[in-house]
């Protein structure tokens, strides 16, 4: 495609260094949507990280609360407390925004450690299923197919009635239903990788297996990794959050945003609707936020796709 | 030229592309006429525009083309700005075009027979079963054999060959006055091509349907055609009747395209190509756009050159054509 | 084909073999199946004797024939809370399971393939880009949520819908249908929503791309210069070969739906073999919960199995491939 000097078509290029990472920046605040998604994920995180700044009282902190402020509407000031309960209260007292920001911090940890943990196995899975091939390979995907074959909620379920509540169960039963996607994916991607020639030059210099599965083809594995890693957050997000309003997440001492709303669920028919409304918002915004990123992650760093 | 009623007119027609790059001037300031029952050949090499020219007449060009200037005149009507209604009563049924990738052109789910009962009822209001007759007859006609069983088949389950005899039986279904044939016989074998070659000759000599066939093969284009156009980046530069343009090329594009045949080169000699490369739409050189790679150019061609008249029946773009020589 | 489906078919009986093993493995790594299938408010006496009629006190590999034999014939357990047979309590709500699941998926379908069809022809148009926005918004929001905004929106704050229950059921060849009855339809219609809403978004894309991929076609442009409709192009031409992947991704995602359910029946109390799961983990019912197990894989090998014959007799091409093989 001949373009004349005469006619610069788009902002002029010159003046600043064009590398990589300006590009993807560039390409991915092309979607509006996305680039709200990522600010909306940065409010949400930082909430999370600096809750206890941030609230105006630590809902688990039971000497804090005042039983005669239970189930206040929104905009209500406790009389002894002298917060104002923006949100409205709970059943026990709680300050719904503390509880509320107290909530992003247990779904966003439970979400993000299970995914992280995930991909480190799959990830690991995936390779050595592409790696060695044959026989290896075969009895993994077998494997890894028929744990995909069945639908993550269900899985997660059986184990967690059997394993019983707690947040590290609930993470034991996140990792065991996700690892398996990351296997696949990364094993496309290593099969690819494996057939290209520096693999071929590391195995004629004798590098261990080891050697050349991490350090040579892990690193050229990882783009479509960081995508799903990306919206499988959200996912973990949203499953840690069903199972939790299905009573069988993280226990009641330690509330995720989806066991709010479950508290909060018997209160809606009589019209409090703030005990679960609320926190319901909460996680939405969260999870969309992921996605929206995820989403355009995933459109720009997949090349098929690229109009 | 005969005295023949003229089918189609195309008077001055331009169609562009607007896209994010560029205007492109696929097709510029295209004129021809072709006559009942008359063969015309469109011949050009990749981005010619013959394939857009083929297109605009028919309506048939996507966005982000369209037609921005000209006439098309056909059965009493100026197509370019006739409503799409009526545009779309006569596609099918007085006009019809034929594709050249036989493999894409029939939808691939869909049955045969489907394809070209629908062709019918599109256009007048038949049974299905007489349709389904009509659709036989003509799958005969081409040249197929046991027709009623084989309009139950699916398009893969038929050969290329057999699939664009396919087509072309749908494009005579409803008796057009003129068919557009895009480069039909260019992805299949040279013995079916002469087949569909000698096929599409004797039904429009039959039927008295005026016939434009696309094609980029001049040894195509000798043997079937009255009258050729050729087309170079866009417009035409040259026409006249086939013998003649072929025997006495005008232009130094005609000139250069018949010396590249390679039946045409001499064994041993090394094959003659005409130096250069197609200019981009995108960037045309002003003036002759031939200019760059003709050995006759000098300062004059820096102007357009208008398409004049040289002989009867003969019509050239060049300030300096080839009067008098011999191919 | 025969070799196809027969080859499928022991495919398939393999897995449920498996699965049962693994199944029954897993029960033995987390406890002693005494306390699992027993209830642990009979005395000792009985509890001996059950032990003994259930053959708890023989080597684990033959228990698990025991087990194999008994579920062959129907019996996985009593239930611990209703002291029926666990199997024949999640039978009797399975009509209500498929019948939410079912309308479901006719939902997504019904709904998705037109939005889905609309953005792929107009994409850059406000309409085009909004339902994809939709999209993203259909598939990420939790199953749960979505009922419970429309419990508030519809029940609570309009009174128009119920915000629980199944309506009232007429017998339709022998099973309980509640969708022939009004009342059962407003029962039925927000459930069906919450739970079509992220296949609905799936299907919106998958009808999206299809008509992005088929649209520039030749034999899009070809149906074109044959002079038809507008209309006929694209419901016929185009709706068909956008509707092959369609089925196929709704057909392996019928089994996810139907997990699903069990949020759905949940949030709306509806009467199906998902309520029942819940209920049952939250009372320690255990034979409920592995005779839920048991079926629930059988059921989706068998769903699999379907989705996979369908699907090669759906395009014609792959059936002919089938039968060159």
């Amino acid at each position: 495609m001949t373009r004349s000097a005469a006619e610069p078509l788009g902002p002029a290029r010159g003046r600043r260094e064009d590398t990589p990472f300006r590009r993807f920046v560039s390409d991915f605040a092309e979607s509006k949507l996305a680039v709200i998604g990522l600010f909306g994920f940065l409010v949400i995180a930082f909430l999370a990280i600096f809750a206890p700044f941030v609230t105006p009282q630590n809902p688990y902190d039971l000497a804090q609360l005042d039983i005669f402020d239970v189930r206040l509407p929104p905009g209500e000031v406790g009389r002894s407390t002298g917060i104002t309960y923006w949100l409205g209260t709970d059943a026990q007292g709680r300050d719904m925004l503390s509880a509320i920001i107290y909530g992003i911090r247990v779904s966003l940890f439970v979400g993000a450690v299970s995914a992280v943990i995930s991909l480190a196995i799959g990830a690991v899975v995936g390779l050595v299923a592409a790696y060695f091939g044959g026989r290896v390979d075969s009895v993994i995907m077998r494997v890894v197919d028929i744990q995909l074959s069945f639908p993550a909620i269900l899985v997660a379920l059986i184990l967690l009635s059997v394993l019983g509540q707690g947040v590290d169960k609930v993470l034991i039963a996140l990792v065991i239903v996700q690892w398996a996607y990351y296997a696949r994916t990364a094993r496309g991607s290593a099969l690819v990788e494996r057939n290209r020639e520096y693999v071929e030059a590391a195995t004629c210099l004798a590098l261990g297996h080891r050697r050349i599965m991490f350090r040579h083809i892990m690193p050229n594995c990882m783009p479509p990794l960081i995508v799903i890693v990306t919206i499988q957050v959200a996912d973990a997000i949203a499953l840690e959050a069903t199972l939790s309003f299905l009573g069988v997440g993280v226990p009641v001492t330690e509330p995720s945003l989806g066991l709010l709303i479950s508290i909060g669920f018997d209160y809606l028919l009589s019209g409090k609707y703030w005990i679960s409304v609320f926190p319901g918002v909460a996680l939405a915004l969260a999870i969309v936020s992921i996605n929206l990123v995820g989403d355009q992650l995933r459109d720009i760093l997949n090349p098929r796709l690229r109009k | 030229m005969t005295g023949r009623e003229i089918t189609l007119s195309v008077e001055n027609v331009s169609t562009s592309f607007f896209t994010r790059a560029g205007v492109v001037k696929a097709v510029d300031d295209v004129s021809f006429t072709v006559g009942a029952g008359e063969v015309l050949g469109l011949v050009g090499e990749s981005g010619s525009g013959k394939s857009v020219t083929g297109f605009s007449i028919l309506g048939l060009v996507d966005p982000p083309g369209r037609i921005v200037s000209g006439r098309i005149m056909f059965a009493g009507h100026d197509l370019v700005t006739l409503p799409e209604e009526e545009m779309r009563a006569l596609r099918g049924a007085r006009l019809a075009m034929i594709f050249q990738d036989p493999m894409m052109t029939l939808n691939p789910v869909l049955r045969v027979d489907t394809q070209m009962i629908e062709a019918l009822q599109a256009h007048a209001d038949i049974s299905r079963e007489k349709a389904r007759i009509r659709a036989a007859e003509a799958l005969a006609q081409v040249g197929i054999p046991s027709p009623d069983e084989r309009l139950k088949n699916y398009p893969h389950q038929f050969s290329g060959g057999m699939r664009q005899r396919v087509a072309i039986a749908i494009a005579m279904l409803n008796k057009p006055d003129l068919i557009i044939a895009d480069e039909p016989t260019t992805a299949l074998d040279v013995t079916i091509q002469a087949q569909i070659l000698y096929e599409v000759q004797k039904l429009c000599r039959e039927t008295g349907t005026a016939l434009i066939w696309i094609t980029h093969d001049l040894t195509v284009v000798a043997g079937l055609a009255d009258r050729i156009c050729v087309m170079y980046a866009g417009s035409i530069v040259e026409e006249g009747g086939v013998d003649d343009v072929l025997d006495r090329p005008l232009h130094p594009y005609t000139r250069g395209l018949i010396g590249s045949v390679p039946s045409r080169n001499r064994r041993s000699k090394k094959l003659y190509q005409i130096p250069g490369m197609t200019p981009s739409l995108l960037n045309l050189p002003p003036g002759c756009r031939f200019r760059n790679r003709c050995p006759r150019a000098d300062e004059a061609c820096t102007a357009m050159p208008e398409l004049r008249e040289l002989a009867p029946g003969r019509a050239a773009r060049c300030f300096h054509p080839h009067l008098g020589d011999q191919a | 084909m025969l070799v196809y489906i027969i080859r499928r078919v022991l495919q398939a009986g393999l897995v449920i073999v498996v699965m049962s093993v693994l199944v029954y493995v897993g029960i033995f790594l987390v406890g002693s199946p005494v306390d699992i299938l027993i209830n642990p408010e009979m005395s000792e006496s009985e509890m001996e004797a059950v032990t003994k009629a259930l053959g708890l006190d023989r080597p684990i590999w033959e228990q698990y024939f025991i087990f194999v034999g008994n579920a062959l014939k129907g019996d996985l357990g009593k239930s611990f809370v209703f002291g029926q047979s666990a199997i024949k309590l999640i039978v009797e709500r399975i009509p209500a399971t498929m019948e939410l699941a079912i309308v479901s998926i006719i939902v997504s379908l019904v709904v998705g393939i037109p939005l889905g069809i609309w953005a792929g022809l107009k994409p850059e148009s406000v309409s085009g880009r909004s339902i994809m926005a939709g999209s993203i918004l259909g598939f990420s929001l939790p199953n749960f949520w979505v009922g419970l905004m429309l419990i508030m929106l519809f029940a609570v704050m309009a009174g128009w819908l119920p915000a629980a229950g199944r309506g009232r059921t007429e017998v339709v060849l022998g099973i309980d249908l509640s969708i022939v009855t009004l009342d059962g339809l407003k029962h039925i219609l927000l459930p069906s929503i919450t739970l079509a809403l992220s296949k609905t978004a799936l299907v919106v894309r998958l009808a999206r791309a299809g008509v992005r991929e088929v649209l520039p076609m030749d034999y899009i442009k070809f149906a074109r210069a044959k002079g038809l409709s507008n209309r006929r192009v694209i419901f016929v031409h185009v709706l068909k070969n956008i509707m092959i992947p369609i089925v196929t991704v709704t057909g392996l995602e019928l089994g996810s739906v139907v997990a699903f359910a069990v949020v759905t029946e949940t949030v709306f109390a509806w009467p199906g073999m998902g309520k029942l799961l819940i209920d049952s983990i939250g009372n320690l019912d255990r034979p409920v919960v592995v005779a839920y197990l048991m079926l629930i894989v059988f059921l989706l090998v068998i769903l699999n199995l379907v989705v996979d014959i369908l699907y090669s007799v759906l395009d014609p091409r792959v059936r002919l491939q089938e039968q060159r093989a």
